[in-house]
């Protein structure tokens, strides 16, 4: 550990600009949950602070409430005083992570085999992936489950082995080319992110990402066995990994060469628009990573900003569509306003607001892992408001999301939503006008 | 580790926290209230050191939370056999320091006494329990179609047994006034345990004195208000809302005057100046003039017609005494927002310097545009950076302080010209405090307001109802 730790060496600044005004209080959903100071924004902060002030030494419950907190960043779109509560608790958890205050051997193996190990490894990263698929589609799995054979697992790993993402036959880089043409004529020339959980699970939200942009007029530059984008590692209190990984996009991908660096995950936009923060002290990497951050757009937030062509069908009947607002789209990077818009855009889709529809779901990264107690109301608390929404599809943008709900749906008896991306909504309405033409010129 | 792989540790155990004060009287309350309703260590008290008042902080000794009246006259009684002073707070919103713990105190919060008892709507009043959100008392009242006024620019988070014990005003104080206007009963716990019921559902009652009034403002140093019961109104049928922008702050200023002196009475008429403008525009983007000088929101209720009248009257006011633009808002959505942002002014300019030091210096309205010009002549003359907002109605202002605490220099500058402005207000016939209170950030000015007689008065009243002096003591008075 260097001879300050992390907390006291931020600058004092960021700390004290929480006035503590108590206007993060009534957004936070841990502090709703207990209604206890320390458990909102302005508690942590203010302990943040005490340890940076030398009040209060790095303590087994400072870890702990560290990681308690969701960082949904609610509290920052709430706050009038623009307190950078995402850079401070990324600060703070990574202290808690050099203090080694709540380092076990279980816990460190577990970390550095993860989070050191299988994340930063592509090609390891995309063979687990495919072993996890074929565990799943021969049948293993349900197997396994029926003989009692998961009760060979710790406990943890037992309840949260039925959550297990389904793995798609194909990734990302089989189902899009590194170079595919604008429909059309090109206007802009954009690179493709095409994420970790995104390329495993959701191959299919990059397929419909990669469609849409093509029909509006964006070459798409997609490389090849890309590297997770250290979203992950930045949240959870190791910088030196996320560096690390930034570094790698930025070798991977020249920002300079595109009008913008599309990513279609919430979580991990949220974290890439931060390069230039990231990598601020790094003399070779600074300048490219703050053009980085100057291009990156969720691709939503893209479509909306060279408007996007509405798609024309006259699709009959209205399906009801709600939308849940992924934490780190709507309060990391404050779009908010431009999936609604897609999504009204679309024929016989009927936008239904969702209550609470920023309120986070419970997802927020790996907290389903680390704190599956509190994550396991916030979903319910979510299911609920959508159940009451009376919409058939849930729309959101965000891999955490998108699985956390559709697995509460699954393990609640009854009806379950359709839960799927908004591009992929507007992917196949260009698909049914294309169709509808080809059918009226037969 | 107890959870297994990284499952980390769950937040009901508490037993991993530091210790923190040894107060003598823990075992006590941790019997009467049970687990989890009494909060010791160093993790849990720390985040109850303080305010929204900047600058100051006190680690208290324990943290508890009744959930009854009995509760709280136990703890009263607990904390009185150890002599252990008690602070009662809320959602700790204030802006005079007036819930800052003293050392090795109990801290008590209300917040779990939230529920709401009965709505009267034959007699129109609203009886809760203290540590009821002021935002929900507002919603229950519209949806009864009834209206409850005062709006602290902190509703959304603060409580009413702190509005109740501050006297909080709000934007609607001007034609609705504060929230002493709407007490018409209250539970008071007194230090030697007794439950008081101060008040009812009458409209007039003269039976003895006014002891009602006498705890509604006492900011927790005379007795531990436990329930409300609050008046409440039929709401207005229609509401416009008008914004006016100014290039002279003088100018504004001239045209309240004009409005209050055409015997025009609009429940909202805020300023803001160019600093605040623009920090709030910066956070709430509801696409503020960054032109202006100074900006005025007014809002205008009641009848559709006489509302239509007063919002007609008050532009052509306003168009008169020099404003550039006058808008009136699109629709009850963008009004809304124009009050929410408004609200949010306070916190907004924090964003300028690491510490915001706010002051509510108020005068009689006809000295508005005098105040303003002291204000501004005494942080220029100590090289200080001052932004002003406001309730200018009311002639109450907020000159706000950008500085930094950790610069003692300016910080003694700041303390010598906030002196100058509370002396200034004195001498308008206005007073130092109009709606935060006087708790420790103003405390060494009240006897200069108050004379001596008066503030004897004050200290006698303490010492009578408070002896032993546990009562958030060292707040408002030293008895």
């Amino acid at each position: 550990m260097s001879p300050l730790a992390l907390l006291q060496a931020l600058d004092y600044s960021v700390l004290q600009q929480c006035m503590h005004c108590g206007m993060c209080l009534p957004v936070c959903p841990t502090y709703a949950e207990t209604g206890k100071e320390r458990n909102s924004p302005r508690g942590r902060i203010a302990l943040m602070r005490a340890v940076a002030d030398g009040d209060l030494s790095t303590t087994r419950a400072f870890a702990d409430e560290m990681s308690y907190c969701l960082g949904c960043l609610a509290c920052t779109s709430a706050c009038p005083a623009g307190v950078d509560y995402a850079h401070l608790l990324e600060i703070a958890r990574t202290h808690v992570e050099e203090s080694a205050v709540n380092a076990t051997r279980t816990r460190n193996l577990v970390r550095r085999l993860t989070m050191r190990w299988l994340f930063t490894r592509p090609g390891v990263l995309r063979m687990a992936g495919r072993l996890l698929w074929f565990w799943q589609r021969s049948g293993l799995d349900t197997l396994s489950r029926r003989f009692w054979l998961t009760h060979l697992l710790p406990r943890r790993l037992r309840e949260l082995e039925p959550n297990t993402p389904r793995i798609q036959w194909r990734f990302s880089d089989e189902l899009i080319a590194r170079n595919e043409p604008a429909v059309g004529k090109t206007r802009h020339r954009v690179a493709m992110l095409t994420g970790c959980v995104q390329d495993l699970v959701f191959s299919d939200v990059n397929r419909a990402t990669v469609d849409v942009l093509r029909e509006n007029g964006c070459e798409v530059f997609t490389p090849r066995r890309q590297h997770c984008c250290g979203s992950l590692h930045a949240h959870n209190g190791d910088l030196e990994t996320a560096r690390f990984l930034a570094r790698r996009q930025l070798d991977a991908i020249d920002p300079t060469k595109y009008d913008a660096i599309i990513s279609n995950a919430g979580g991990c936009g949220s974290h890439l628009k931060h390069y230039n923060r990231l990598l601020a002290d790094d003399p070779d990497y600074a300048g490219r990573a703050e053009v980085w951050s100057r291009k990156l757009r969720d691709i939503l937030e893209w479509l909306v900003e060279i408007g996007f062509r509405e798609p024309r069908n006259d699709a009959g009947g209205v399906l009801p569509v709600t939308y849940h607002e992924a934490c780190h789209l709507c309060h990391g990077q404050k779009v908010s306003a431009q999936p609604r818009e897609i999504l009204r855009s679309i024929p016989g889709i009927e936008l239904v607001e969702l209550k609470e529809a920023t309120w986070c779901c419970g997802s927020a990264g790996i907290y389903t892992i680390t704190q599956p107690d509190t994550a396991a109301r916030l979903q319910q608390r979510k299911l609920e408001h959508l159940r009451a929404s009376g919409a058939g599809v849930v729309a959101t943008a965000n891999p955490g999301c998108h699985l956390h709900i559709q697995n509460g749906f699954r393990a609640a008896d009854g009806r379950a939503p359709r839960v799927v991306h908004p591009v992929v909504l507007l992917a196949e309405a260009y698909r049914a006008e294309r169709d509808s033409v080809s059918r009226q010129s037969n | 580790m107890k959870g297994s792989l990284f499952q980390e540790n769950r937040m009901a155990d508490q037993e991993t926290c530091s210790i923190g004060g040894d107060l003598a009287c823990v075992p006590a309350l941790n019997a009467r209230l049970g687990p989890g309703c009494v909060l010791t260590g160093a993790e849990d008290v720390i985040p109850y050191g303080f305010d929204a008042t900047a600058a100051l902080k006190q680690r208290p000794g324990a943290v508890v939370f009744p959930k009854t009246t009995s509760e709280v006259v136990d703890i009263v009684e607990i904390a009185r056999r150890h002599r252990t002073p008690i602070i009662t707070r809320g959602s700790g919103t204030g802006l005079s320091g007036g819930s800052v713990p003293v050392e090795n105190s109990i801290v008590m919060c209300l917040l779990g006494m939230n529920r709401i008892l009965e709505l009267d709507t034959r007699n129109l009043t609203l009886l809760v329990e203290a540590g009821v959100v002021t935002q929900d008392i507002f919603n229950q009242a519209d949806a009864a179609g009834l209206l409850y006024p005062p709006d602290p620019s902190s509703m959304k988070v603060s409580t009413i047994g702190g509005n109740v014990a501050e006297n909080s005003g709000g934007l609607r104080g001007l034609k609705y006034g504060v929230t002493r206007d709407y007490v018409m009963g209250l539970e008071v716990v007194l230090a030697d345990g007794s439950v008081c019921w101060l008040g009812n559902k009458c409209v007039k009652d003269v039976a003895g004195y006014n002891l009602r009034d006498l705890f509604i403002g006492s900011e927790g140093t005379l007795g531990i208000i436990t329930k409300v019961l609050l008046k409440l109104l039929p709401k207005p049928a229609a509401r416009r809302t008008l914004l006016a922008t100014f290039g002279r702050m003088d100018a504004a200023a001239e045209t309240v005057s004009a409005i209050i002196e055409a015997k025009i009475i609009p429940c909202t008429l805020e300023f803001l100046d160019r600093k605040t403008i623009h920090c709030v525009e910066d956070y709430a983007r509801v696409g503020l003039p960054l032109d202006a000088e100074a900006l005025l929101l007014i809002e205008s209720d009641g009848h559709p017609a006489a509302v239509e009248d007063d919002v007609t009257r008050i532009a052509a006011l306003a168009r008169r005494h020099g404003a550039i633009e006058v808008n009136c808002a699109r629709d009850a959505v963008e009004a809304a927002q124009l009050a929410t942002a408004r609200r949010s002014a306070f916190s907004a300019l924090a964003r300028l310097k690491p510490t915001t030091i706010l002051e509510d210096a108020t005068v009689p309205r006809s000295e508005l545009a005098n105040m303003i010009r002291s204000i501004q002549e005494v942080a220029q003359r100590h090289g200080l950076d001052v932004a002003t907002f406001g309730h200018f109605g009311d002639g109450n202002l907020h000159p706000t302080f950008l500085t930094n605490e950790r610069d003692a220099d300016e910080m003694r500058r700041v303390e010598l010209a906030m002196g100058e402005i509370f002396e200034r207000a004195c001498e308008f016939g206005g007073t130092i405090t109009g709606e935060h209170g006087v708790g420790l950030a103003k405390k060494p000015f009240l006897r200069r307001q108050l004379g001596n007689a008066s503030y004897a008065l004050l200290k006698a009243i303490k010492r009578t109802l408070d002896p032993d002096g546990l009562l958030n003591p060292g707040k408002v008075v030293d008895a």
